[in-house]
């Protein structure tokens, strides 16, 4: 297949559909605009089904109903709109309904801007809801890796029967890039015996449900759930390694900032011939942990870089353990860093020179 | 020996746990005998409320999906999308669908949803232990209107049928109730023509039914039938509201 120029949230949107999503739900909210009115062209094209929700709240439990009758089904929003979704992808997760949601992250707390940001962190990789779950969290940082993270995004969750959740940002979202569809080699994934069909033939009802209204059954449910996060850990943490074979720092960053930190790594290793590299994670949970530690024991330092005022750090701090000076910079609020800022805090790191 | 009444197969067979005197048993019985009489339990898919009604889904002979509080009209809508061809029923109560429900009800119904909702209206919140609903009448004391509904203070109560009656499309609201044999058999031929409706690919259909509450109520069973005619009945008037078609 060619390469063809897109949007980001254009080609999230295609790549859904090449993925056999056929149902999204979802409701306007900037930066991720793109993504419905997308759906809203396509869909109909492919016997699919695009409905504007009244509500973040309703479009979620419309993923819930779709994904639970056996639908591959999505909803996109950004940050504001997320956080209303956080109860329906709790059930979601409760349930153990497959979906994908895409968060194009934008700045907050509150209304925040429509800059791009990286402060849901915490709420996506904490579950973000009541209860004890997780979510998948894949961190595209080209829209090609998007395009690819939306076809595998799907696979997991029905794979897992787990929430996936694609985060973005307004960056990534708005930009043009060259893209390739269909790169991905779909799974081979079990039939949805489970899911809300109509009984037919069958003989038992298929019930979706997330009340375990006994302690010691929903405590049986949770420890069923925490077996499969612990499945998910081992089988599909992703990160890159970028510039670390010989590097004396390295750089934890993700998404869009990471593309930047790239940008400073080349022109550091120019200018200062200081030896710089990049772990890159690429999903965010499960959190490449164990290659962190790994990697920072050939270090002297490591520099966490989000657009944020801290949330990632905290999961390198804990992947370290304290074994190497952990350092951090952000930019919020919409604002991006710029590779120059990077540079100059790790040229500081390195005591100014090499 | 003459067989006068067999339960519906459309109902599991297992104890209900609803308190002596609730009719939600009832309505429960009123929808699996609609679904029965119809022939399409094998294409039923309904959705359980959070609530008293929450075990709904154990209930029913049918695939089912439990809703978070008031979702009910959401989810229902995707499933309907997803399997067309399937007979899709929400079942609510008052605090689910007119309190914190409200916009899912209003757009399900604006969307003309081919999806029936059997809404149960007994003025309280029921499983939380009677708390003031958008239902509750002026005056009525709640373990939230501890000096009864004040509507200076929260209002009048929501009357769903004709509020939701206003909008355009091929909707069918009735407003029934259960508390006498008389009302059992009016309820029972709304409920079977919401869902009779469906099955003929009409639009969204909703059958409030006036329901008792007599553990929150604090009344007997008979006086709880009693207060419905008493009370419910004056303020929320029987009859169809729309799409009053045979």
């Amino acid at each position: 297949m060619s390469k063809i120029l897109m949007k980001g949230n254009e080609a999230i949107a295609e790549a859904a559909i090449q993925a056999g999503c056929r149902y999204f739900f979802g409701y306007p909210i900037t930066p991720q605009n793109q993504i419905p009115e997308y759906m809203s062209r396509r869909l109909p094209q492919v016997g699919g089904c695009f409905l504007q929700a009244e509500s973040e709240v309703a479009a979620i439990n419309m993923v819930y109903g779709a994904g639970g009758a056996g639908a591959r089904a999505m909803t996109s929003s950004s940050s504001p709109g997320i956080s209303l979704k956080q109860e329906g992808i709790s059930y979601i997760a409760g349930a153990q309904v497959p979906c994908v949601i895409v968060n194009m992250m934008r700045g907050g707390p509150g209304l925040g801007s429509i800059q791009p940001s990286q402060s849901d962190y915490y709420q996506a990789t904490r579950g973000g809801g009541h209860g004890d779950y997780r979510c998948v969290v894949l961190a595209p940082s080209t829209v090609q890796e998007a395009v690819d993270m939306m076809a595998e995004g799907f696979d997991i969750a029905d794979q897992y029967r787990i929430p996936v959740i694609l985060c973005g940002d307004g960056m990534l979202g708005q930009m043009m890039e060259p893209v390739e569809m269909g790169r991905y080699t779909p799974r081979k994934l079990p039939e949805k015996t489970w899911a809300t069909t109509g009984m037919g033939s069958r003989k038992t009802p298929n019930i979706i449900n997330s009340l375990y209204i006994d302690a010691a059954i929903l405590e049986q449910k949770n420890a069923e759930l925490a077996a499969i996060y612990d499945e998910i850990s081992a089988n599909e943490t992703k990160w890159e390694s970028y510039r670390m074979e010989d590097a004396d720092y390295m750089v934890v960053a993700y998404g869009t900032t990471a593309r930047i930190a790239k940008s400073a790594i080349t022109k550091i290793r120019a200018e200062y011939g200081i030896k710089v590299g990049l772990l890159r994670p690429m999903t965010l949970w499960p959190f490449p942990s164990a290659a962190i530690a790994e990697a920072a024991a050939k270090v002297k330092a490591v520099l966490t870089v989000e657009m944020s005022t801290g949330q990632m750090v905290d999961d390198v701090r804990l992947a370290i353990a304290g074994s190497k000076p952990v350092e951090f910079l952000g930019r919020s609020g919409g604002m991006i860093p710029a590779p120059r800022e990077i540079i100059d805090k790790l040229v500081e790191m390195a005591g100014g020179k090499a | 020996m003459a067989v006068v009444f067999k339960k519906s197969p459309v109902l599991a067979d297992v104890p209900l746990h609803y308190c002596p005197g609730c009719t939600h048993g009832i309505v429960h019985r009123l929808i699996a005998e609609s679904i029965e009489e119809l022939g399409v339990a094998d294409r039923a898919i309904g959705i359980a409320p959070v609530g008293c009604a929450v075990f709904a889904y154990n209930y029913f002979n049918c695939d089912m999906q439990q809703a978070a509080h008031g979702r009910a009209p959401a989810v229902g809508t995707a499933i309907k999308r997803v399997h067309p061809d399937s007979i899709v029923f929400a079942y609510q109560g008052d605090g689910d669908l007119a309190s914190i429900g409200a916009a899912e009800i209003v757009h399900a119904a604006a969307r003309d949803e081919k999806i029936t909702v059997i809404f149960i209206n007994n003025a309280v919140y029921g499983m939380t232990h009677g708390q003031m609903a958008p239902t509750s009448l002026p005056g009525q004391v709640t373990t939230t209107s501890p000096y009864g509904r004040d509507v200076n203070h929260c209002g009048y109560p929501i009357r769903v049928c004709e509020m939701l009656c206003t909008l355009e499309g091929n909707q069918y609201m009735e407003r029934v109730a259960v508390n006498n044999v008389k009302n059992v058999l009016a309820a029972k031929k709304a409920i079977k023509k919401a869902f009779q409706r469906q099955v003929e690919g009409k639009g969204f259909s909703l059958v409030e039914v006036l329901s008792t509450c007599p553990t929150n109520w604090g009344m007997s069973p008979q006086e709880a039938l009693k207060w419905v005619d008493e009370k419910m009945i004056p303020y929320y008037p029987l009859g169809c509201y729309k799409g009053g078609d045979k």
